[in-house]
């Protein structure tokens, strides 16, 4: 039975777009598919073993906010100090409230279904990154060597 | 609810939760054996039809009962 591919590139760093990528990843490798991400540019943050990742309200009009916050509230407000902080950690518990698995679980989840985590060599060297950073059993690679896999694909997904 | 060999109770799960471990817990038994899945998440439904159909494992039964979903997959 022939394999499906699934190819995809990770670009963001932030909680709202760690999700995407390791939800599809570890859903598809449960369908069967054979998958890659190609972690490149913020996409990076999502690598590191200790994660910290944050979500902003800031410059995310779409993002539904509590108490209809996003209707009056105003936008320079998003700037006021812990307002991030406040913000990820309301998110972090309403994943929790609604049984959603975090993003350091669907990590492992896609490494235990073999799904292959791909840093971006040049984003690494880019932000002075080291390998010591991020969790065992990433694979370096370019963009080029992502292209035999890529260029393979059934699915091929820009996140 | 028919003869199953293990149970996966995945109440309050949700997606993709409720997939991934059934696929977890379906590689650790043998063919033909029979998998008990309980789940909270509407979605799930659909999900557990497309896994069947994807995966060439048996979707035998999916009903609702008591508020919760009910899956018997059996591994082909």
């Amino acid at each position: 039975m022939d394999e499906k591919k699934l190819a995809i590139i990770a670009t963001k760093g932030s909680l709202d777009w760690a999700y995407p990528p390791f939800i599809l990843a570890s859903t598809a490798a449960a369908l069967g598919y054979e998958t890659q991400i190609f972690f490149t540019f913020y996409g990076l943050q999502l690598l590191k073993k200790k994660l910290d990742l944050q979500v902003t309200p800031l410059g995310n009009p779409g993002m539904p906010m509590p108490m209809g916050m996003d209707k009056w509230f105003p936008i320079l407000g998003m700037t006021l100090p812990g307002m991030q902080g406040m913000m990820t950690k309301m998110m972090k518990q309403k994943m929790k409230d609604k049984g959603v698995a975090s993003v350091e679980e669907l990590r492992e989840l896609c490494q235990e279904a073999e799904v292959k985590l791909i840093a971006c060599q040049m984003t690494v060297d880019l932000f002075d990154m080291d390998a010591s950073q991020f969790i065992d059993g990433v694979e370096y690679a370019g963009a080029a060597a992502f292209f035999e896999f890529a260029g393979e694909s059934d699915i091929c997904l820009y996140i | 609810m028919a003869d199953f060999n293990q149970e996966l109770d995945a109440s309050g799960l949700n997606c993709p939760l409720p997939i991934l471990r059934a696929k977890k817990t379906l590689n650790g038994m043998e063919a033909g054996e029979i998998l008990h899945v309980i789940a909270t998440d509407p979605g799930s439904v659909k999900d557990f039809d497309a896994f069947a159909k994807q995966t060439g494992n048996e979707l035998m039964e999916s009903k609702e009962e008591g508020g919760k979903f009910h899956f018997l997959i059996k591994k082909s």
